[in-house]
């Protein structure tokens, strides 16, 4: 109990789900949102909910030809039955802007790359919008290579952040999670980063990861996805966005969470996370 | 350098429990916190915790004579007692513990004790808590009849245990009461039940926790520490194990033989045994002695109104 007490109240806290399902690139949402299909984009955002999302990514997919308004209309369709955190997933920031003027508060921006153009504008964007911003190591020179890399870009970002007196509580550290058959010897280095960005500033920024893109062309999808952020929960991860309806991926994540003391075992623990 | 004190932020929040009926003398909340006790810079506590007036509906021979000095002759008869309860000492609710339906101490009826029950709540008006005589086969005989008796009065009844909280969680969900979901000093089995008690349909916002505390100098630290890691977990979001406590102080402290060495020591070990409770979180201590009572009471007011620095 003391333990607990010294590592501070923090190590109560459970990982923050994004679920990722509302993305044009996947068939049902792409002719949902051709359609203007309410009904299966709330249900989409419900279920997910259900299995245990906190918040839920918004991306309109490469298809649309007008994100601006098709972004918009997915976040009034959500908005109207759900509260939860949206992210708002686009590399465009107008994009970004038309989904946050129609989020309101309580959402995130997904994201900003180190690159500082896109610092200037992303950072004031999320001060004016009260929005959590995601911040991708990654810049226009490419995928870092090694763990050395992803802190210098993580480093920029937080300074960006402190420079623009954004807090970083509010700033979640992506360290871009590569496909374990494209990058294996970086899985390593990926996960240490979790642990590493956590200290670059105090207060500590948030850590995410795409979880998705680590099992990217492989032929165990889902047993390679829940190991990995069954490691990542180990290593600190604050947030993850994933596939909550898999639920053999959210129970080795509860699970993992169980064994670190983040949550108070019971018969029916797994039953009992989904109620938060 | 200037002390910057440490503020925790929560996320979660306490249930609210209310006890009683509309009218006079009112109803009375628990729980609702959204900080950890007396910590009023993290978080918003809106109701003080209370105490509850212990009565039986037999007279409690076995008592220790200090105790039975205090009430007198009115022990022998429960109307006489709430009267005082609510008269001389100004109760804000009773705990009524049904020990004479037990099979060894009367064996008196499911009838017998709701009328009693429902007699008392009518004629005093205080908000009630009833408590079975321990006996699960007899409990679940009794206890679902004075329910019925007690009906739209929003009572809190208990207890439930992990092994036997189906007949009193139907009982209380029929009749519009709230549970007390009792659990042996065991974090995992206070969380269990209180899934178990929703999942028929009773909502966690009717459940309070009953975690078994010792007295002081009896195991107390260990009800401390699971209380402490409920509410911890409680204020970051479980829901399973937000709901307030319920310590059965009296019963535990004059059990101590430290309770009844000499005048005095008894009131305070009952009051320092709820003093440390309260500071564990707990939203309602149920009592024996008045004088105890009033001290705690006191201390309660004084947690509660903090002097500005």
């Amino acid at each position: 109990m003391f333990g607990d007490c010294i590592l501070g109240f923090g190590y109560f806290i459970a990982m923050f789900i994004i679920g990722e399902l509302i993305n044009g690139m996947y068939a049902n949402i792409a002719a949902a949102i051709k359609d203007k299909d309410k009904a299966a984009i709330q249900k989409c955002a419900l279920e997910q909910i259900k299995s245990g999302a906190d918040a839920l990514d918004i991306n309109c997919g490469p298809a649309s030809k007008q994100p601006v308004i098709d972004i918009r209309w997915l976040v009034e369709a959500v908005r109207e039955v759900t509260d939860k955190t949206l992210c708002l997933d686009s590399s465009k920031p107008q994009v970004i802007e038309s989904g946050l003027a129609a989020a309101g508060s309580n959402s995130i921006i997904n994201s900003t790359t180190a690159d500082p153009e896109k610092l200037d504008l992303l950072i004031p964007l999320a001060k004016r919008y009260n929005a959590g911003l995601i911040g991708l190591t990654i810049s226009s020179k490419g995928i870092p290579q090694n763990r050395d890399q992803r802190l210098e870009l993580a480093a920029a970002i937080v300074s960006a952040c402190a420079e623009r007196d954004f807090s970083t509580e509010n700033l979640y550290l992506d360290p871009i999670v590569m496909p374990v058959n494209v990058a294996q010897a970086q899985m390593r280095d990926i996960l240490e980063s979790i642990r590493e960005f956590k200290i670059i500033s105090e207060p500590a920024p948030m850590t995410v990861v795409g979880l998705s893109n680590v099992s990217q062309g492989t032929s165990a999808r889902g047993l390679i996805n829940r190991t990995f952020l069954t490691m990542a929960v180990a290593f600190g991860l604050d947030a993850a966005i994933l596939d909550p309806l898999d639920t053999d991926l959210v129970d080795a994540l509860i699970t993992a969470e169980l064994i670190l003391n983040k949550n108070i075992y019971c018969d029916s623990y797994l039953d009992a996370y989904r109620r938060k | 350098m200037v002390l910057q004190p440490a503020v925790e932020k929560w996320s979660g929040k306490i249930a609210e429990v209310a006890i009683g009926s509309a009218g006079s003398p009112g109803i009375i909340k628990v729980g609702g916190q959204e900080a950890l006790p007396f910590l009023f810079p993290e978080g918003k506590i809106p109701n003080a915790p209370r105490v509850a007036f212990e009565i039986w509906d037999v007279n409690p021979s076995d008592w220790p004579p200090e105790l039975c000095t205090a009430w007198g002759e009115s022990l022998k008869d429960p109307f006489t007692w709430a009267g005082a309860c609510a008269k001389i000492y100004q109760a804000q609710a009773l705990c009524l513990r049904l020990v004479g339906a037990h099979p060894d101490y009367g064996n008196r009826s499911g009838a017998d004790v709701a009328k009693l029950a429902a007699g008392i709540a009518q004629k005093i008006g205080l908000p009630m808590i009833i408590i079975g005589c321990g006996d699960n086969e007899k409990d679940n005989a009794v206890l679902p009849v004075v329910s019925e008796a007690l009906k739209g009065r929003q009572c809190l009844i208990g207890c439930a245990t992990q092994d036997n909280y189906k007949t009193l969680t139907a009982a209380c969900l029929a009749d519009g009461h709230s549970i007390i979901a009792e659990s042996p000093i065991d974090i995992n089995i206070a969380k269990q039940l209180n899934i178990l008690i929703s999942d028929m349909g009773l909502p966690l916002e009717r459940i309070v926790i009953d975690p078994t505390t010792g007295a002081l100098g009896y195991g107390l630290e260990y009800a401390y520490s699971i209380m402490e890691r409920a509410r911890l977990a409680a204020l970051s979001g479980d829901r399973t194990v937000a709901s307030p406590f319920i310590c059965f102080v009296g019963h535990e402290a004059w059990k101590a033989k430290e309770a009844k060495v000499c005048p005095e020591q008894g009131i305070v070990w009952e009051a320092m045994t709820a003093a440390a409770l309260l500071q564990a979180g707990a939203d309602i201590l149920v009592m024996r002695h008045p004088a105890a009572i009033e001290k705690v009471k006191k201390h309660i007011e004084k947690l509660m109104n903090p002097k500005e620095e």
